[in-house]
């Protein structure tokens, strides 16, 4: 059975992935960049429209499938990342997307989504996360902050968020990445980072949800604050940030600290293949009032090579029929033993 | 003193010991080396939840009853000829099975001060002194004793030497029914291939226990069961789940379809993930997943795909299933669903049978959400009925249940197994691509005569659509929410899976006339027990007939005449009533239940005492 997924030369453009469905997003949705982005990227990759899958749970995010001119399926909740296991298990060649959100994919199908992550099917996962429940009208999330006030918490939320990527490479992600709603460039170039990495992709998107969440993610987007607190991962080069790349991080022992990158002899750079450094980086994550507070890293944190679970399980079986020849059916009818009775 | 020989028609022997004390393995040998010698044969293991319970205690009896014949045999038997009991606990626990003149063969090292205690025996009362089992036929050996005896120069360690002792009991019976040791000597060198020391330590004790028969002069008699008058043909020995693992692969290779199972393990059901990852050379993709909901979910995502998607699980991962089960119906593809039903609700009685699903599989969902609901009938009969699943699941496109239970997946019974060219074609309906010059729009929900869509699976061209749980609009696919569009769906959703009645065999009865007094209607495993009964029954002269329906949901189309021309119907289940409720909702009769909820399954004369009660009656 073939398991790489076939491109070709393909005359497509965004509109081909454009479907008849009216969007029925709320007006100013950060979903509307997203699906734009997608669109766009999805005739760069060379893949025929009829070998993509786009997969999704429930929420807001989930209605996604219905916007893609590809095979699709909005599902229950929590367990796109399950459904699609079983879709690329029997269908390696497809091109499986799942698309989910903060609660779908970290509170009712966190189950799912780390053991997904440590099988590594060459699956890729768009995580929209917006820190907030929409399509339920406003409680709080898995990663909501603590303190969050909403409908169900209003004197504020107590439980602890996720460190969304943080968990994902605790569950062994061969791929983890962040991006944003809000920067077209850097989201289609993680799209298609995404789609070449072999294995499971897990990119996270800032999502910004105007009706219940608005400005949730407004420091790493508005041009008054972006420059200060994020910060662009880029393979190879040197951690810096600031309105003039001023700034840059650096290594104390294990600590990483920001210093003025002019004066800097040692700074810190990046290297997509470094576990360690990529666990930092996930930690990166305080609020703006906190002490020694770091900006908030965007791009691909870590990528590594490892079988693909649908792969071993192909070769399995050709193991298996190496071994024992196909199977046959009247002799696996009849069993070892046997008696007749004439 | 002479030893003779007695014919018996059929011999039910029940194995009882510690849970660790290779019970499960002498019965299953016994039953192969019977069945190998033309006996018709039932078995039934009855083991403890617990893996290892304490040793001696009564929780930690484990049993394996067989019953074999020269006669037809139906029930793995309702009353034991011979119990095996390797303690005292043992005999404690089965004591209550046995009838006056049975045969009682103890280990009476499992009758020390130690082993009384854990059973419970007051102050050590000892039943092989006190005169208490004197209606008994009692054989007393010292197996332990024995077996070290014979062992002593083997190297082996004392453990190692009592691990052997069932080989000690096996081979006294084998004498004691007139065997050949042949059979097991094969599996003994075929199991411990890598352990030479354990082939000698097991042949020896096999052997050792096969002399004793023939040496000691405690035995007067040893009993001949002729082979059964049998239909003539090649047969197997079948476990229940051992079916159902085979039926799902025969039918998928009949669809010419990839089987993927997803699974998580549960008992009564991991037997059948296991037999099906023995088997990849067909192509078969197990996926032990992380949960239920997993399970049946990434069988959903395979179905999508065009493989045929299968879960199995028992009452609480079921449960945990519901969901997922009604996304696979709105979308309209293939699953398998088997419940091995366990004593329920809750965690219940994993180890123990019961037929208290039935409801939880025809409308433990949300919404309306009506799906085809068959049942097996016995540990052979789980291969077909395996098969009848996977067929109605790709021939119309809907999630179908299979029921089974504890009772009849552990059990296990000759098989006359099928050829391959002799089992139905299973038609497998993709959609085609589409050519490029067409412009019609691609309708995913299209339905053909049968009410059946095309399976429309990505990476076929100009296919492209999405499907979802939302309520959908006809023919499109496309959410609606338009309320006569909705009612229109819910009905449609119910007369596809009414119309699959036209394509399911007629109810034939199974025994008795066309019309009569009594009518038992049995479904799943209950069929044994009720076949005897009612068999016995006629024999004697009673008006009555039995029918075990298969297929539930929907009924075959003859149900209602058949029952009709009944005075009165009796349907015995494993549960407080289900079935019941169902044929009386159904086809308004006045039937009447007889419920055994004791997590075992029905005795053929506990069914005979009910019809002949009604018949009486009357």
């Amino acid at each position: 059975m073939e398991t790489k997924i076939e491109t070709a030369e393909l005359k497509l453009t965004a509109k081909d992935f454009v479907t008849d469905q009216d969007i029925r997003w709320c007006p100013g949705c950060g979903d509307y960049s997203i699906l734009k982005q997608v669109q766009s990227v999805m005739p760069e990759l060379g893949i025929p429209r009829e070998n993509i899958v786009f997969i999704s749970g429930i929420g807001c995010s989930s209605r996604f499938p219905y916007y893609m001119e590809t095979f699709g399926m909005h599902s229950i909740h929590g367990r796109a990342t399950a459904i699609a296991s079983g879709l690329k298990a029997t269908r390696p060649e497809l091109s499986v997307w799942i698309v989910t959100g903060d609660g779908d994919s970290l509170s009712i199908g966190g189950n799912h989504l780390i053991h997904l992550l440590r099988r590594n099917f060459n699956v890729n996962i768009l995580l929209f996360n917006n820190e907030i429940y929409g399509l339920t009208k406003g409680q709080y999330s898995p990663t909501s902050p603590q303190g969050k006030i909403t409908k169900s918490t209003p004197v504020g939320s107590i439980d602890h968020p996720f460190n969304p990527l943080a968990l994902c490479l605790g569950a062994d992600a061969t791929f983890v990445a962040r991006s944003m709603d809000r920067d077209p460039v850097h989201l289609r170039e993680m799209l298609r980072k995404a789609d070449q990495h072999k294995g499971t992709s897990l990119l996270e998107i800032y999502q910004n949800c105007n009706v219940f969440n608005d400005g949730a993610f407004e420091i790493f987007t508005e041009k008054g604050s972006k420059k200060q607190e994020t910060l662009f991962l880029e393979q190879g080069k040197p951690l810096l940030f600031g309105q003039n790349n001023e700034k840059g991080i650096q290594l104390d022992g294990l600590k990483p600290i920001v210093v003025e990158a002019a004066s800097a002899n040692n700074l810190w750079i990046h290297d997509v293949h470094d576990l360690s450094k990529a666990a930092l980086l996930t930690r990166f994550f305080e609020g703006a009032e906190t002490e020694n507070h770091l900006p908030r890293p965007f791009g691909i944190f870590y990528e590594t090579d490892r079988p693909c679970y649908e792969e071993v399980l192909q070769e399995q079986i050709e193991i298996a029929v190496n071994a024992k020849g196909k199977g046959n059916l009247d002799a696996l009818l009849s069993g070892n033993n046997v008696w007749t009775i004439s | 003193m002479a030893v003779s020989d007695e014919i018996k028609k059929a011999v039910v022997i029940l194995f009882a010991g510690d849970s660790g004390d290779g019970i499960q393995l002498a019965g299953s040998q016994f039953t192969t080396t019977a069945a190998l010698y033309g006996n018709d044969i039932s078995t039934f293991p009855n083991f403890p939840a617990e893996i290892r319970a304490p040793q001696g205690t009564l929780a930690g009896v484990s049993g394996f009853q067989l019953h074999f014949g020269s006669v037809k045999i139906y029930t793995p038997g309702d009353h034991c000829d011979v119990l095996v009991a390797m303690n005292a606990a043992a005999l404690k626990a089965n004591l209550k099975q046995l009838k006056e003149d049975s045969i009682i063969i103890v280990n009476t090292d499992g009758f020390d001060p130690k082993n009384l205690k854990l059973a419970k025996y007051n102050n050590g009362d000892n039943p092989l002194k006190n005169g208490s089992l004197e209606k008994y036929k009692i054989y007393e050996i010292d197996v332990t004793k024995l077996t070290r005896t014979c062992l002593a120069d083997s190297g082996l360690g004392t453990k190692e030497m009592d691990r052997s002792k069932n080989m000690f009991v096996l081979g006294f019976i084998y004498w004691l029914y007139n065997r050949t040791l042949d059979n097991t000597l094969e599996f003994l060198h075929k199991k411990f291939k890598t352990r030479p020391d354990l082939i000698d330590a097991n042949v020896k004790v096999l052997k050792a226990g096969y002399n004793f028969g023939d040496t000691t002069e405690t035995f007067t008699s040893r009993y001949h069961v002729k082979p059964a008058v049998m239909e003539k043909g090649a047969y197997r020995n079948i476990m229940g789940n051992q079916a159902t693992a085979i039926g799902l692969i025969a039918a998928t290779q009949k669809a010419g379809v990839t089987l993927f199972y997803g699974s998580y393990p549960i008992t009564p059901a991991s037997d059948i993930l296991h037999e099906l990852s023995k088997h990849k050379n067909f192509g078969v993709k197990t996926f032990q997943a992380e949960d239920e909901i997993a399970a049946v979910t990434s069988a959903i995502g395979a179905s999508f795909g065009g493989s045929l998607g299968i879960t199995a699980s028992s009452g609480p991962g079921i449960a945990l299933k519901g969901e997922a089960i009604g996304l696979a119906l709105m979308l309209e593809l293939p699953l398998v669903i088997c419940n091995v039903q366990r004593g329920g609700p809750s965690t219940g009685l994993p180890t123990k049978t019961e037929q208290s699903d039935l409801l939880q599989a025809l409308y433990g969902r949300n919404g309306e959400s009506p799906v085809p609901v068959i049942a097996a009938t016995s540990p052979s009969d789980c291969f077909y009925m395996a098969y009848e699943a996977c067929r109605i699941a790709i021939e119309h496109l809907t999630p179908v249940f299979f029921l089974s239970d504890g009772y009849i997946a552990n059990g296990s019974e000759p098989w006359q197994f099928p050829k391959s060219s002799d089992l139905l074609p299973i038609k497998v309906n993709f959609a085609k691509e589409k050519s490029p010059d067409s412009t019609e729009k691609f309708l995913p929900y299209k339905r053909n005569e049968k009410m059946v869509r095309d399976w429309a699976i990505p990476g076929t061209k100009g296919l492209e659509h999405r499907i979802g749980g939302l309520e959908k609009e006809n023919e499109t696919g496309n959410v609606s929410y338009d309320p006569d569009n909705h009612e229109l769906m819910v009905k449609i959703r119910s007369e596809r899976i009414e119309k699959i009645a036209d394509y399911i065999p007629l109810q034939k009865i199974d025994a008795g006339k066309e019309s009569g007094k009594l009518l038992v209607i049995g479904w799943g495993s209950t069929y044994g027990a009720i076949k005897t009964a009612v068999k016995e029954a006629i024999d004697e002269g009673y008006s009555v007939s039995h029918i075990q329906i298969k297929y539930i949901h929907p009924f075959p189309k003859n149900i209602e005449t058949l029952i009709k021309k009944f005075d009165q119907i009796l349907i015995p289940e494993m549960n407080s009533g289900q079935l019941i409720k169902v044929i009386r909702e159904k086809y308004l009769v006045d039937a009447k239940g007889f419920n055994k909820i004791k997590g075992m399954p029905f005795t053929a004369s506990e069914i005979k005492n009910k019809l002949l009660e009604l018949l009486s009656a009357s």
